[in-house]
């Protein structure tokens, strides 16, 4: 690969819908998909003279959160009106955090298996709650320029992860986001859906190049509307090209023009320049009076960091080291999620054998999910009944070929891996017998023989199908080694 | 003595022997509303069925020998700014003329739940701004004592009903001084509470820090009694007190023994007018004579108090006033005639060529938001929105509103500290009697400081009181402040009743025509 002409210079920001049952501020239920304006009350409508009063939930929630990030929880955190003008902002203000967010100086270590790049600490900024806005649907189309505006969404509670601009490419982004996800799914915190809009990131990207001069830095631009980690990846890469570029023509350097604000055009898959706000970025920040202050003691964020769940990064260690399997194994499994883990855990304590196990789940287990786009809970096969057939090839009794189809026959009929195998006639043959065959064979095969002791091994192939013909049940692995034994002593 | 002229507490009992009904006592506020009324303006809007429903629902059921609420059949009068579910509530604003709130406000559902007689909505200073009721874009409230002159604001609804004896009992509010300032104009009682006492859920937001719902009576027992149905911790508002509320009707009776007062040094300054002195030094004498100690006391940062008020209180209205935009609440402007105006702007400036004016044209939905904000608030309130924009603005948030935060907190150790050396503090409530209508309304400065001795206790968070100490020559109520620690209403019910057993301006009634 050439040398880039210019540094890639990252920074998130992603706003994670917590976990409630009810908003921030009120209680009304956050469910996704209700008619426009149904989970509403007089809270989350602005009515004149409605007071907010926290979710105390969510606060716990983003404190779960918070710990999982290595964030710092102050004691004491304040609410804060961000004032604005529109539609779809029905308090003329949001509620959220400014200068005293819940969680600030935190980090996140990504690294990639493939090794693409070096593990990385992503520092974290801040974590902080808000409020959600509602929703304008412009109904343009039908030439009345319609508005209508949908307030379901107004409080619901979002945590803001700022990150520091510490990510040096498209594939860290996308390796910082897919370990996020991860923590928050772990952590139960959110269902991190983003078409439901439950994650949302907004980047931010410049570039760093070497002049003549020095180094130099291109204006920062955010870029919006990116609803998959592919597009995040995909926009990021655009958007440092776009730069260099506009670099090029222009020379315009950080603090030469305003920070832009794009938008991800999916289909187009181009980033593009969006209309200016029409309001002006004065948010005349100041402490929410209808609010008490939050306090948390030492002992409650102790109490959370300890009820905390294994975290994806010490889960992948503990896989490594308890169950013996590879990085690449631990990574794929934990990136499974939770449920994955548990089968796997399962599977490899009542199957006895920690990288067969992983093998079965990568191979096996993850392909018919994949076919079939279930999820683990929904696999037929439970662990239990799987153990049997990974302990059945861990003790030799029968050969990785015919356990697949052992597989095959046990996927969608409930049947046992023994069951199975006594109608397939698959039992273990017992040593004596196995030699029996072996000597047999030998002496049938004088030829054979003296190619072995000439140490020409490949020559007991033969002897390997014939014996499959005889006992389709021996294992060519132990039966291979016998003959070589056998022949040399002969 | 007259119906309309009797206290709340004496309306008890004879509600409760029987001895009237509350059909009788609504019907006889009704009457005097609609005999005094057209000249007062107390209410913007009387409620007169669903009182008189309300009235008949009481009767019947304490006839059937139900167990009754605490103010079971007595007239209230609402300020204007409390939601309450289906009745216009309007904060005297055009903004919300046409506003019919889904909910009852706390204090509304407390009332109902006492089985009080909801009699009409009260005028008031157009969003509770100003000292005067000038201010309200739906109607003129006058003094009954004298009609040239002003009941006080904002809450002059509430106190003038009282004085014009058309309702035993009232609710204001006080974000400033708006309970005690009429109440003192009025010649009637009003209490605001320490902050957090009374639920401000439903109570349409001025300056959320400051404001406080409170009783308006005409007597210190009549506003224990209210308060005692209004008081009380409301899950629904996070700055609520979660504290026990006391028997205040039960404990108002009780005579303090050795209370000690603190006469505030900075209320005795310049601008105090002369009368109203006289008859604050003559109440202090009288309370003297009742076996309080009085000291002197100083509260040193109390002359920065109207300062920190205008910049703290515009600045939380600006922000609380931002729903009324045209889109979500309150008035919107004509669009069609709003578009096409519009249209004729940008028509006229493509033509001229001129492309930075262009850019700089209003959206439609920004045109829509000035607009119908230009329409629907009055002068009072667009001050104080830019006064509020403009101290909250980037660049000058440290200049003022840091600071006036600071100095608040001052104001509130001056506070503590006194209250180490005395029970209660006691001043002059305004610097002078009620005006003429029409003689301050130019002069904006000079209406602020109308609360000069009140505004305070709203920074402090404190509770203070206002009651009748007298006439001035011209025959207009002067009133006396006592001023508390937090949550010692108590107190200041009982130092009220106890100078009301000792003189009688409290009973005193102006003639009506
Ligand atoms: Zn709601």
């Amino acid at each position: 690969m050439s040398e880039s002409p210019y540094e890639i210079i990252i920074g998130l920001e992603v706003h994670v819908q917590l976990a409630t049952q009810t908003k921030l501020f009120c209680r009304c239920s956050t469910k996704y998909g209700a008619p426009p304006n149904t989970q509403t009350c007089p809270v989350c409508l602005a009515m004149p003279g409605t007071l907010p009063v926290m979710n105390r939930h969510a606060f716990e929630l983003a404190m779960q959160t918070a710990c999982a990030l290595n964030l710092e929880i102050p004691r004491f955190t304040k609410w804060d009106r961000k004032n604005y003008y529109y539609p779809d902002l029905p308090k003329g203000y949001q509620i959220s955090q400014y200068d005293l967010p819940m969680s600030q100086n935190g980090y996140l270590l990504i690294s990639d298996p493939k090794g693409q790049f070096e593990p990385r600490k992503v520092r974290i900024i801040r974590a902080h709650l808000e409020e959600d806005a509602g929703k304008s649907m412009h109904d343009e189309a039908a030439g009345k320029a319609d508005s209508r505006i949908d307030l379901n969404r107004t409080g619901t509670p979002l945590l803001e992860i700022v990150s520091e601009p510490d990510m040096r490419s498209p594939l860290e982004a996308k390796a910082y986001l897919t370990e996020l996800k991860l923590i928050l799914e772990y952590l139960g915190v959110s269902d991190c859906n983003m078409q439901e809009g439950s994650l949302r990131v907004d980047a931010n990207v410049n570039l760093h190049l070497q002049t003549p001069e020095g180094k130099v830095a291109t204006p920062i631009v955010e870029i919006k509307n990116m609803n998959s980690f592919r597009a995040v990846e995909r926009a990021i890469a655009y958007e440092a090209e776009r730069q260099y570029e506009v670099w090029q023509e222009t020379k315009q350097k950080i603090g030469d023009v305003p920070k832009q604000t794009r938008g991800w055009d999916d289909q187009a898959q181009v980033t593009r320049g969006q209309r200016h706000k029409e309001e002006s970025s004065d948010y005349r920040y100041f402490p929410e009076p209808d609010l008490a202050p939050v306090t948390t003691t030492e002992a409650e964020v102790a109490a959370v960091a300890a009820s905390l769940c294994e975290l994806p990064r010490q889960l992948r260690e503990r896989l490594e080291s308890q169950y013996k399997i590879p990085a690449y194994d631990a990574d794929v499994i934990v990136n499974q999620g939770k449920k994955t883990v548990d089968y796997y855990e399962s599977l490899a304590k009542l199957g006895g054998d920690g990288k067969l196990a992983s093998n079965w789940v990568q191979q096996e287990v993850l392909r018919i999910q994949k076919e079939r786009g279930i999820e683990i809970e929904a696999f037929p096969i439970t662990a239990e009944r799987l153990a049997g057939l990974v302990k059945a090839v861990a003790g030799k009794e029968i050969d990785g070929t015919r356990a697949k189809d052992v597989f095959a026959e046990m996927l969608d009929s409930g049947k046992t891996a023994a069951d199975v195998m006594k109608e397939m006639g698959i039992e273990k043959v017992d040593d004596s017998e196995l030699e029996n065959l072996c000597r047999e064979l030998l002496e049938a095969n004088p030829k054979v023989v003296s190619d072995l002791k000439e140490g020409t091994l490949k020559a007991v192939g033969v002897l390997i199908g014939q014996a499959k013909k005889k006992n389709p049940n021996i294992d060519p692995g132990t039966f291979r080694q016998m003959c070589i034994d056998l022949a040399t002593k002969m | 003595m007259s119906l309309i002229h009797a206290s709340a507490a004496q309306l008890l009992t004879q509600l409760e022997s029987g001895e009237i009904t509350s059909v009788e006592l609504t019907k006889a506020c009704l009457a005097q509303i609609d005999a005094a009324d057209k000249e007062v303006g107390a209410f913007l809007k009387v409620m007169t069925d669903s009182a008189l429903e309300q009235a008949e629902s009481v009767d019947a059921r304490r006839k059937k020998g139900e167990k009754l609420g605490r103010l079971a059949g007595i007239p209230v009068a609402i300020k204007d700014l409390l939601c309450t579910k289906g009745e216009v509530t309007t904060c005297a604003s055009k903004m919300l003329e046409n506003f019919v709130p889904p909910y009852d406000a706390t204090v509304i559902t407390k009332l109902k739940a006492a089985d009080a007689v909801l009699i009409g909505k009260t005028n008031m200073d157009e969003f509770a701004m100003g000292g005067s009721t000038e201010n309200s874009a739906l109607g003129k409230t006058r003094n009954p004592w004298n009609l040239k002159c002003v009941p006080g604001g904002s809450s002059g609804g509430a106190a003038a009903c009282l004085a014009a004896s058309m309702a035993p009992l009232s609710i204001g509010t006080d974000t400033g001084g708006s309970i005690r300032q009429p109440a003192s104009f009025c010649g009637v009682v009003g209490l605001k509470p320490t902050y957090g006492v009374v639920s401000r859920y439903g109570l349409i937001a001025f300056a959320s820090s400051l404001d406080q719902i409170g009783p308006m009576a005409r007597s210190a027992e009549d506003t224990a009694i209210l308060l005692e149905a209004i008081a009380g911790y409301d899950a629904k508002d996070s700055t609520s007190a979660n504290v026990k509320t006391p028997a205040y009707s039960q404990s108002v009776k009780q005579p303090l023994k050795g209370l000690r007062l603190g006469v505030v040094k900075e209320h005795f300054g310049e601008g105090l007018d002369s009368e109203v002195e006289a008859s604050v030094r003559e109440a202090i004498n009288v309370y003297k004579s009742l076996g309080a100690t009085v000291t002197d006391v100083s509260l040193p940062h109390s002359k920065y108090g109207i300062a920190v008020y205008y910049i703290i209180a515009p600045s939380e209205a600006s922000s609380n006033l931002a729903r009324f935009d045209g889109a979500h609440y309150g008035h919107r402007c004509d669009e069609a005639k709003m578009l096409e105006q519009l249209a004729k702007e940008r028509a006229a400036l493509e033509a001229s060529g001129d492309e930075k004016l262009l850019g700089g044209l209003d959206t439609s939905l920004v045109r829509m938001y000035r607009q119908s904000r230009a329409e629907g608030f009055g002068p009072e309130v667009k001050r104080r929105i830019m006064l509020g924009t403009y101290t909250l603005s980037a660049g000058y948030y440290d200049a003022y509103y840091l600071k006036a935060l600071k100095v608040r907190r001052l104001i509130r150790q001056d506070y503590d500290a006194a209250f180490k050396n005395v029970d209660l503090v006691i001043g002059p409530t305004a610097p002078t009697p009620s005006f003429e209508a029409g003689t301050k309304t130019d002069d904006p400065l000079a209406m602020y400081l109308g609360d000069l001795y009140t505004v305070t206790a709203n920074l402090a968070g404190i509770g203070g009181i206002s009651l009748p100490c007298g006439f001035s020559k011209s025959g207009m109520p002067i009133g006396i402040q006592l001023q508390g620690p937090p949550l010692a209403e108590e107190r200041l019910l009982q130092a009220a009743h106890m100078y009301q057993t000792a003189t009688d301006w409290h009973e005193r009634r102006p003639e009506l025509s």
